[in-house]
């Protein structure tokens, strides 16, 4: 989890520095084209420095895209050293773990030589990447399975579960961040505060014991455990997650919504909005048109990083309510050593985390009126 | 004629929140009363913190940062509009009363169309079709003077200069048709060129659509071109209120007349060109992305002079001072203080190179500490280059507040608690704790009122004469130029266009660039603006 969870950092940082650089149009195509060139993705086509500057400065925005991609493709090969490294160094392995006290030096040397550990790190990690990079993530030591096949149930169970509590929570947080802002200080923006407030700060293993002791033990109205199954109807997968999603929800909503009354606060105090009042525009449509088109960069990077977390980060929620996602996945591979597995999550996971974060540096790229219309 | 606006006995307080006091209400403004009839142009005039913005709002019945009209009455065409609701305020915001801010560049929201934005008040009050606004925002457009006035609208604000922003600006508050336009220092964050085409266009406009106006300024030559008649304000009262040829030509109040004599003062020249303290020799510098921002810059300045770099905004005048600080190594050429040659960085400089020049900048606010008091501000050159500490630091920084002005009560205080007076005196402090010999004056007053201002530039003169310091002084204002220069270089776009004795640099035969500068500079005179539109008119028709 630490491992997928560190990578969203400079990520996070890139997007920022590249938005501010991005208020001079001219300086930020020039800083970029350096470290990108070399990136993978800027292809034969416009081999050389020179021809990639040329198409940065007759095309800002795809050059700021592109650089982009390059820089999250360049980062997911790192974090897979990463996580090819610190699980390499990880004390003990799968050999004496299975063979538990039973373990002779033979028989450990034997299972060693079967999975191929004896061969050199650098000939296992391209093997291990090779076959990545090609969907195959090897079989997994504990089962005998393929590692692909049981993530493909497993993260399609995650998504399906993060998909539906972030339909949830995004809508809901953002009209909320902006009712609170309408209502500034007056009663419904400290209602909606102090129980956003109340919702983050208890843990979310509690916060879900809760909500299956009131809803599913008390009231009997939702199902529990929230296990769902090959051949599962679909409404009543539905009703299966019911519970967990709403954890999740509670867990995100005031992050964002904080997150959006804030910037939205931000953009209020700016001249413009001072312009809008005076025009004699009602507060919805100044909320509505004149604040929040300059608050997406920040709104978006928030939402960002609680998607990767409803992806990513839902191991207690999972194991609270036995859903069979990605988190239970792992957290399983970890306790008995089976190394496949655990590389294989780790490399999806921080696949999820920077594929959002870029994304969500690309919104604020798209939304910024500077780099979209340069003068 | 009838009145149009007639405000009676007005009266505005806000509730100050002083970091570590009990909250008090403070009067920002107090029994002004004045009328405006249809058509016709009221000045308000005074330094900042007089009211004047307040009292230009209060017309939209709008109050800033918690300033609430606690008094007296608002009357548009006989209504009270401050007894109307929240409904008909909004009704009266952006279809009766409109206002033109400041800086425009703020004042447009970077999300939205320049067009989409004139016509959306007109839309919003139904007071016409889309049709009908974007007609009448081309008029607008072209009356303005604005580039391309049929495609301009599809424009982002990023994408257009800062004098068209401000008449876009005054194009958007025309558009629905008011009775009453609040211009608030429409032109004072414009360059001069810049500013007398926007002033003309504004008055243009004005006359064209028979709009009343309340135009606000600091700058009384300025509203004498556009106002029938002035109102003189400070610390939120009525100092004066007459017709503009009265205030101008016969102010009664000391006041007003010291506003009026304020740009007057002037001192000779130097002679002695001799022992150059700095000699700019052939410098050119441009910064990262390979954009050229000074080009071949060659100047001296003898020892205990000033020499005033003048130009406008982008004109290279600052780059220049970071040029001779270190903080951006020059491209090309040398830099030569005091007969020795300085290191072209920053780094390479010795500490005792880089203690004897000091700078002064023009937001004496965002280049001080805000945590930091008086004592420690002034303290730190003094304990940095020299060493000293204790006492004897203590009676240096009470000598220096002394050399200021300002005294010993100022010791513990924090910039926060200073005016932007004092705020500047104590950045002249500490630039001069450190003995320098040179001391770069990157546009020092401009941020200040004009009277502050005086005081400012006579506490750099007195220093001179007592330190034997000299100066570079930047700055876009050719009357401090007239009042503190010994020398006098003009730049435009990265060139030097003159450079000279004041004297000479300053009298004509000009260059084309300087000429349209001297003559862009707003005289204390009434008709001064048509004078110099109908000169260039001439002139382009003589082409």
């Amino acid at each position: 989890m630490a491992a997928a969870g560190q990578p969203a950092a400079p990520v996070h940082d890139a997007a920022t520095g590249g938005l501010a650089a991005g208020g001079i149009p001219p300086a930020t195509p020039a800083d970029p084209s350096a470290p990108v060139s070399g990136s993978p993705l800027s292809g034969p086509s416009m081999s050389g420095p020179n021809a990639w500057r040329r198409f940065v400065r007759r095309h800002p925005l795809a050059g700021l895209i592109l650089q982009r991609l390059g820089l999250s493709v360049a980062l997911l090969f790192a974090v897979s050293v990463m996580i090819f490294g610190g699980i390499e160094a990880l004390p003990g392995d799968f050999a004496t773990t299975y063979l538990g006290q039973s373990a002779t030096p033979q028989a450990v040397a034997n299972i060693r030589a079967d999975l191929g550990l004896d061969r050199p790190v650098t000939t296992r990690y391209f093997e291990w990447l090779g076959g990545a990079l090609q969907g195959d993530f090897g079989t997994s030591w504990a089962s005998r399975n393929s590692v692909s096949e049981q993530i493909g149930k497993r993260l399609g169970n995650s998504l399906f579960l993060a998909f539906f509590a972030a339909l949830v929570s995004i809508p809901l947080a953002v009209g909320l961040g902006m009712l609170a802002v309408q209502y500034r200080n007056r009663l419904p923006d400290k209602i909606i505060n102090i129980v956003s407030l109340a919702a983050i700060s208890l843990p979310e293993f509690f916060v879900g014991y809760l909500l299956i002791m009131v809803f599913a033990v008390q009231y009997g109205v939702a199902t529990f455990p929230a296990t769902v199954y090959d051949g599962m109807g679909f409404l009543d997968r539905l009703s299966a997650i019911a519970l967990p999603v709403a954890t999740l929800v509670l867990v995100v909503l005031a992050h964002m919504m904080r997150m959006t009354r804030a910037a939205i606060l931000n953009v209020m105090s700016s001249a413009y909005v001072e312009t809008a009042e005076l025009k004699g525009l009602s507060a919805f449509r100044i909320i509505a048109r004149h604040a929040a088109p300059n608050a997406v960069a920040p709104v978006v990077n928030v939402i960002a990083l609680n998607l990767a977390y409803l992806v990513v980060g839902v191991v207690v929620v999972e194991v609270v309510f036995v859903y069979p996602g990605m988190g239970q996945y792992m957290v399983d591979a970890v306790t008995v050593r089976d190394m496949p597995v655990v590389q294989a999550c780790g490399l999806i996971f921080a696949a999820f985390y920077i594929f959002l974060n870029m994304a969500a540096d690309i919104i604020a790229i798209l939304a910024n009126p500077r780099l979209r219309h340069p003068r | 004629m009838p009145e149009l606006l007639s405000v009676n006995g007005l009266r505005i307080e806000a509730t100050s929140y002083a970091p570590g006091e009990a909250p008090k209400t403070v009067t920002l403004v107090d029994g002004v009363s004045f009328s405006v009839e249809k058509g016709k142009v009221l000045g308000l005039i005074g330094e900042s913190g007089a009211g004047k913005s307040t009292i230009g709002l209060s017309a939209l019945a709008y109050g800033r940062g918690g300033a609430r009209i606690t008094g007296g009455e608002v009357k548009l065409n006989g209504t009270d509009i401050l007894a109307l609701g929240r409904a008909g305020i909004r009704g009266l915001r952006g279809s009766k009363v409109c206002y033109v801010a400041q800086s425009a560049a703020a004042a447009f929201n970077p999300a939205h169309r320049l067009g989409e934005q004139v016509i959306e008040a007109s839309l919003r009050h139904g007071i016409m079709s889309r049709a009908e606004a974007e007609k009448r925002a081309l008029h607008l457009f072209t009356i303005l003077g604005l580039p391309n006035p049929e495609t301009f609208g599809k424009r982002f604000p990023h994408q257009v200069s800062g004098g068209q922003l401000q008449r876009a600006m005054t194009a958007m508050a025309l558009c629905p048709n008011p009775e009453l336009i609040v211009f608030d220092e429409p032109t004072t964050a414009l360059d001069v060129t810049t500013q007398i085409d926007v002033l003309a266009a504004i008055k243009h406009a004005i006359e064209e659509t028979h709009t009343a106006a309340l135009y606000i300024t600091h700058d009384l030559a300025v509203v004498a071109q556009i106002a029938d008649d002035i109102m003189v304000l400070r610390h939120g009262k009525t100092v004066e209120y007459g017709s503009t040829r009265q205030i101008i030509e016969a102010p009664r109040e000391d006041y007003t007349r010291a506003l009026v004599s304020v740009r007057q003062t002037a001192r000779p020249e130097a002679v002695d060109q001799s022992s150059p303290v700095l000699t700019i020799d052939h410098v050119s510098a441009s910064y990262g992305n390979g954009f050229k921002v000074l080009h071949d810059i060659s100047l001296t300045l003898p020892k205990g002079q000033t020499l005033a770099i003048v130009g406008e905004s982008g004109s290279g005048k600052s780059t220049l001072a970071r040029v001779i600080t270190g903080l951006l190594p020059p491209t090309e050429g040398r830099i030569r203080f005091d007969g020795a040659e300085l290191p072209r960085t920053l780094k390479g400089r010795s500490k005792e190179q880089l203690r004897r020049i000091q700078m002064i900048y023009q937001m004496a606010d965002t280049a001080m500490n805000p945590r930091q008091t008086v004592r420690e501000i002034i303290g730190r050159p003094i304990s940095f280059y020299e060493g000293i500490h204790g006492a004897k630091k203590t009676e240096r920084v009470r000598q220096l507040l002394d050399q200021i002005e300002m005294g010993d009560r100022f010791l513990d205080r924090y910039p926060a608690e200073l005016s932007g007076g004092q705020k500047q005196r104590v950045a002249i402090a500490r630039a001069l704790a450190a003995r320098p010999e040179l001391i770069l004056c990157d546009e020092p007053t401009s941020a200040l009122d004009p009277l502050v201002a005086e005081g400012i530039l006579k506490l750099l003169l007195k220093l001179q004469e007592d330190t034997h310091v000299s100066y570079v002084f930047i700055t876009h204002d050719i009357a401090i130029v007239r009042a503190i220069a010994d020398s006098v270089a003009v730049m435009h776009r990265g060139r030097l266009v003159r450079f000279g004795p004041k004297s000479t640099a300053l009298s004509p035969p000009f260059d084309d660039y300087t000429d349209l500068l001297l003559k862009s500079v707003p005289e204390m005179e009434i008709g001064w603006l048509e004078k110099v539109l109908a000169t260039r008119r001439m002139e382009s028709a003589g082409n």
